[in-house]
């Protein structure tokens, strides 16, 4: 604390309020917020979406979108107060004294552009001394490219963007960012959309640099466990006010929020409360069984394997969860469990029924003890359809019951994923994304499924909301006796919530075992990168002591 | 354990605690708040009204106007715009507005002939593309980009040439032209429909073919389309006033819009009004409709 | 590469060849063939006349012959003959269409000019009373009918000012306020999509990217988003060769300029349904090859279109 106070701020933010939009329309985004950063610390901003952190970070950069306007405070970079800079004045101090990292590599960069022009752009509008010639700029580009762990950069200076993958973009932007050596950098969820063996050696990179170069960085994140990795300090946001600030291991070891508690609970590594009583019941027929499964996509010279040979059984009344990074097969293996997708070879069977190649009636019938739950609640439910329409759908499409038992059968479902009944006349767009999975979760129980695929269901959800629907979906398990596939790229969640789990890597199930082996012992190299690769080692560091 | 989705962690924390994660953020309330009231903005209104007046010019054209739009009084011609001829008169003495107003039914006749072929054939063949499969999408997307290489206008004169002129030929001929517009807003707003998760869950929820277009894919792809034939219509009345200009359209006397402003341009040089005021009528109706597209476009979007 | 540019000219090929065989069979569907029709105005024509002339266009011969006659002198240049004149649709269309390029080509460029300028100012207008005024103009461009705005025009530069004449007598205003009219209606569309356009562009991500590097407003629109934005407005601008032509016949009419606009409302006129064939496939043509043209150049602006190889994915961005 006191080494911080002694050294000149580099930022300052003073009793900062932000409010979108105007008049009776106007909605806060943040309230009086005050936060102090020193030269070369890194301070991580971590919050729920709505919290207002992105606002915050979007301000101290002069970024805000047109609607949202300032209605008071102070923003001090060194001294100087940057509300009250003219755009030009702004545009002079981006890129060179305050540079981010965004969001999405994939769409951060311009489609039409060589990797070289990108880079070599900051230099051109930032042309400090004399005039650099092309082949100065070039020079300077690779060094950049080499700084930030880019392989054969001479190669990357005539590619487009489409021709990277999505963390080599990721290395691209950091490089931009850190081009002109600023004084801070606003680092806006960078590796959320990355897999999570490249988000570690992307936060490597990055925070190597900001070490390096004594960059001051605010690092907004959702992910506390990502969040206690890199930074020296954690400022918790909610509801646009800063809830606590204060350094990691003293947040951590003592938060005095309660949001921040509850916050690191949802972070904290857990055991596996996945109760697993069931597992004498082995002898019984599983409810998902997958044996050799193959798919290949394309022929000839496009051929591509997405899912090799692989097997596996779901115990009825359990959890199986199959984990894997972006394109290793663990979604098409769903699809075609659910019979949207056909496999080149190999038996999938529901309940000890060979449903591999069921179609028309038999389909629609194996439907009705298997349901598929999306990961985009979103897209899930139809716009128009009001949530007791979209939960008796299924039951008028097979004819069950009357209109009276009908409805009395919605108000069950609404009650069983503990919804109000009075959200039943309402429009799906009106109810929050936590609302809108517990109304996708009632609709596949409806007909009294007994097998649930969840295909990443609580991935486009905020940390407590996802405990949630957590909660939610281990109390249905225990009530129903529900068997689930879950299928997830998020270790943390696997872990509290399955009783076996699965490790897909390109393709081949590389790991099978319970969620205790798995995670304890594992035996395939790939998943011991995978949890190595985990963030939050100072959480589980802590959690131990 | 029982959860209440309203008070969720109320259990493990003091009441001044309770937080409600799920409460929507700003963006997602107002959305929920806009939708429902979108049918009452004063916008959608001040741009309804007009256009229902000039509905109401085409269905009962002496309820507003009291002049006769074929026999004028020759005492009376070339009159300038003024209380009495709100349009002036031409070279028959004839009152412009009612030539106007009583042109109306003409060529919104003709252009919802037009707008009623493109709609039909267009949408049936823009469904074929989207869900026929693959061997008929690309038939029938070259079909659609033939349509596309033959300029309506001239379409319009094949048939004005084959059949005599008259509105038929040109409502038919304009019509043909708009198949191809509303074939690819169709396909693509299928296709785009089709993908979402929610059609794929109607299935998995019992739904049939028929069903699930019925109920699911037809109704949220339906804004576009609508929007389309509000702007389309516009585009007809623009082409059928066009080629009634060049006399391919009703012989006179028939008041018609294009053909209003073709006999006026023979006193170009001492009556502005005959040409100018009817194509101000064509103007402001075209941009109605226009607008009207883009609100309905806004409505319907989901 | 070379794949690309040789599927783009099958298809070319292909919807012209389509386009023959529809406009073909839409001539076979008319209640009478093109000889019939044309002398139907004509009392003095008797069956052995009809004949006669039928013999001499060969239209008595069997269809497959005729379709395949027709079709084989398509791709030699040959677009058939009018019945008014007999002479070659080509040649007919050939004496005049020097001065309708001239009014179509200057006003396609003025058009993109004028449609890349309006979008332009609309992006980087400060004012948003300004930027509202701007966008509202296209929607404005769009619901002029051409031979209203012509006329307009003409009463007020020629009759009230006086400062051009009424026929076109080679001065600059003569062929500057045609080409003007034609302008102002065509660069409507292009302006419309490209704003729209230049909207998702903006949406995105990497904009935010180039601010936070420090580039201008007018920075990112000259040098990132006019390139990315490209596309859709180019395939409308190709598409409106259609919009061309018939603005062209219109605003000659409009003007008394001579052009393809005499020879349209003659063919018309005269009910010569081999010279409006004859015209139908030439500007199909015309507009396959300024498409093929366009979608060739697809490539250079965006280096993706070559590896995903999605076929008209650009197309379908503007639809």
């Amino acid at each position: 604390m006191s080494s911080i106070a002694q050294t000149p701020k580099l930022l300052n933010i003073r009793g900062l309020d932000i409010t979108y939009g105007t008049g009776t329309e106007a909605v806060s985004a943040t309230r009086n917020i005050n936060l102090e950063l020193a030269a070369g610390e890194i301070v991580a901003l971590v919050g729920e979406s709505g919290s207002g952190k992105s606002t915050l970070s979007k301000a101290i950069i002069g970024l805000l979108p047109e609607v949202a306007r300032i209605g008071g405070g102070r923003i001090e970079l060194a001294g100087e107060d940057l509300l009250q800079y003219t755009e030009k004045q702004l545009q002079a101090l981006r890129g060179r004294r305050i540079g981010m990292v965004p969001q999405d590599p994939g769409a951060s960069l311009d489609p039409v552009k060589t990797i070289e022009s990108q880079v070599a752009e900051v230099f051109r509008l930032h042309p400090q001394g004399a005039k650099r010639s092309k082949k100065q700029l070039r020079t300077e580009v690779i060094r950049l490219l080499n700084l930030v762990g880019i392989d054969r950069p001479e190669q990357r200076l005539t590619q487009y963007p489409h021709e990277l993958s999505g963390g080599l973009k990721q290395r691209v932007l950091i490089a931009i960012a850190f081009a002109l050596e600023p004084d801070l950098l606003i680092a806006d969820e960078p590796t959320s959309a990355l897999d999570v063996t490249v988000q570690q050696t992307i936060l490597e990179v990055f925070t190597r640099l900001a070490r390096e170069m004594g960059t001051a960085v605010i690092f907004v994140t959702h992910d506390l466990a990502v969040a206690t990795d890199i930074a020296d300090r954690i400022v918790v946001m909610q509801h646009g006010r800063i809830k606590e600030d204060r350094p990691v291991r003293e947040i951590l070891q003592n938060p005095h929020d309660p949001y921040t508690r509850m916050l690191l609970t949802e972070a904290a590594p857990t055991e596996g409360t996945a109760d697993d009583s069931l597992a004498t019941a082995s002898e019984l027929i599983p409810a998902i069984e997958v044996l050799g499964l193959h798919k290949v996509y394309g022929n000839g010279k496009t051929e591509h394997t997405a899912v090799d040979s692989v097997s596996f059984a779901v115990r009825p009344g359990t959890t199986f969860s199959l984990v894997g990074e972006s394109g290793s097969g663990k979604s098409t293996t769903a699809r075609i469990i659910m019979r949207l997708l056909d496999p080149t070879a190999g038996t999938v069977k529901i309940h000890g029924t060979d449903i591999t190649t069921v179609r028309g009636a038999a389909k629609r019938e194996l439907w009705r003890s298997l349901q598929l739950v999306y990961q985009n609640p979103d897209s899930a439910l139809d716009p128009r359809y009001s949530v007791s329409r979209i939960i008796s759908e299924p039951l008028e499409n097979y004819k069950v019951g009357s209109k009276s038992e009908r409805k009395t059968r919605v108000s069950e479902l609404l009650d069983a994923v503990n919804l109000p009944s009075r959200l039943a006349e309402l429009g799906s767009k009106e109810l929050s994304g936590g609302q809108r999975q517990r109304v996708a979760i009632a609709r596949a129980l409806a007909l009294g499924a007994k097998t649930l695929v969840l295909d990443e269901a609580l991935s486009a959800l905020d940390v407590l909301t996802q405990a949630q629907i957590l909660t939610l979906l281990e109390d249905l398990q225990i009530t129903q006796g529900l068997s689930y596939l879950f299928i997830s790229h998020d270790l943390h969640v696997v872990e509290r919530f399955s009783h076996d789990v699965g490790v897909m890597h390109q393709g081949r199930l590389v790991e099978t075992g319970s969620a205790a082996q798995v995670f304890e012992n594992p035996t395939s190299q790939y998943t011991q990168q995978l949890l190595d690769s985990n963030p939050g080692t100072l959480l589980r560091e802590l959690a131990l002591s | 354990m029982s959860i209440k989705l309203d008070e969720p962690l109320e259990l493990v924390q003091s009441p001044e605690t309770i937080i409600v994660p799920e409460t929507p953020v700003a963006e997602e309330s107002q959305t929920a708040r806009t939708k429902p009231s979108a049918l009452k903005s004063p916008t959608l209104w001040l741009t309804c009204a007009p256009l229902i007046m000039i509905l109401g010019w085409a269905l009962f054209p002496t309820f507003f106007t009291g002049f006769d739009p074929i026999s004028g009084v020759p005492a009376q011609k070339f009159q300038g715009p003024g209380a009495e001829h709100w349009f002036g008169t031409d070279h028959l003495g004839r009152d412009v507005f009612a030539r106007v107003v009583h042109g109306t039914s003409q060529t919104l006749l003709t252009a919802g002939l037009a707008v009623t072929i493109g709609l039909v054939v267009g949408t049936g063949l823009g469904l074929l593309a989207a869900t026929a499969g693959r061997a008929a999408d690309a038939v029938t997307m070259r079909l659609i980009d033939v349509l596309l290489a033959v300029p309506g206008f001239l379409i319009s004169l094949i048939i004005v040439t084959a059949f005599a002129p008259g509105p038929i030929s040109l409502g038919v001929g304009v019509g043909i032209a708009s198949i191809a517009s509303f074939a690819r807003v169709v396909r693509s707003e299928v296709l785009r429909v089709r993908s979402l998760d929610y059609v794929e869950a109607a299935f998995m929820n019992g739904g049939t073919y028929w069903s699930v277009v019925f109920n699911h894919i037809l109704p949220n792809s339906c804004g576009p389309v609508l929007a389309l034939l509000a702007v389309d219509l516009g585009v007809a009345i623009l082409a059928i006033s066009g080629l009634g200009f060049l006399g391919f359209g009703s012989p006179p006397p028939t008041p018609e819009w294009g053909l209003l402003i073709a006999e006026g341009r023979q006193y170009l040089a001492s009556a502005w009004w005959l040409t100018t005021l009817p194509g101000v009528v064509i103007v402001a109706v075209v941009i109605l409709l226009a607008g009207l597209g883009r609100q309905l476009h806004k409505i319907f979007r989901f | 590469m070379a794949a690309y540019i040789a599927k783009r000219i099958g298809q070319a090929l292909l919807v012209i060849w389509l386009a023959y065989t529809l406009v073909f069979l839409a001539v076979q569907l008319l209640p009478n063939d093109p000889v019939t029709i044309f002398l139907s105005a004509d009392a003095a024509a008797d069956p052995a006349t009809i004949a006669a002339m039928k013999a001499q266009y060969g239209y008595d011969q069997p269809l497959l012959t005729q379709y395949f006659n027709q079709l084989i002198g398509l791709f030699q240049g040959d677009f058939g003959y009018s019945l008014a004149s007999g002479q070659p649709v080509s040649e007919r269309i050939g004496a005049v269409v020097g001065s309708t390029l001239v009014l179509a080509s200057s006003s396609f460029i003025t058009a993109v000019l004028f449609a890349v300028l309006l979008v332009a100012a609309a992006t980087l207008a400060r004012q948003s009373w300004l930027k509202r005024l701007i966008v509202n103009l296209p929607p404005l461009f769009a619901a002029i009918p051409v031979f209203w705005l012509g006329l307009v025009l003409l009463q007020v530069l020629s009759i009230q000012l006086g400062v051009m004449s009424l026929f076109p007598d080679g001065s600059f205003a003569a062929i500057g306020v045609p080409v003007l009219v034609l302008a102002i209606h065509v660069s409507a569309p292009i302006a419309q999509v490209l704003l729209k356009s230049v909207d998702n562009v903006n949406a995105q991500p990497f904009v935010d990217v180039l601010r936070a590097k420090g580039a201008s407003p007018s920075w990112i629109f000259f040098r990132h988003t006019l390139k990315n934005a490209a596309a859709p407005a180019m395939t409308i601008s190709g598409i409106t060769v259609g919009t061309l032509l018939a603005g062209s016949v219109i605003t000659e009419t409009v003007f008394a300029r001579s052009g393809l606009g005499q020879v349209v409302l003659q063919a018309v006129t005269a009910q010569d349904v081999a010279l409006v064939q004859g015209l139908v496939l030439l500007t199909a043509t015309a507009f396959v090859v300024v498409n093929l043209v366009v979608d060739l150049l697809y490539p250079l602006l965006d280096p993706r279109i070559l590896k995903s190889g999605t076929h008209g994915a650009p197309r379908a961005l503007a639809a």
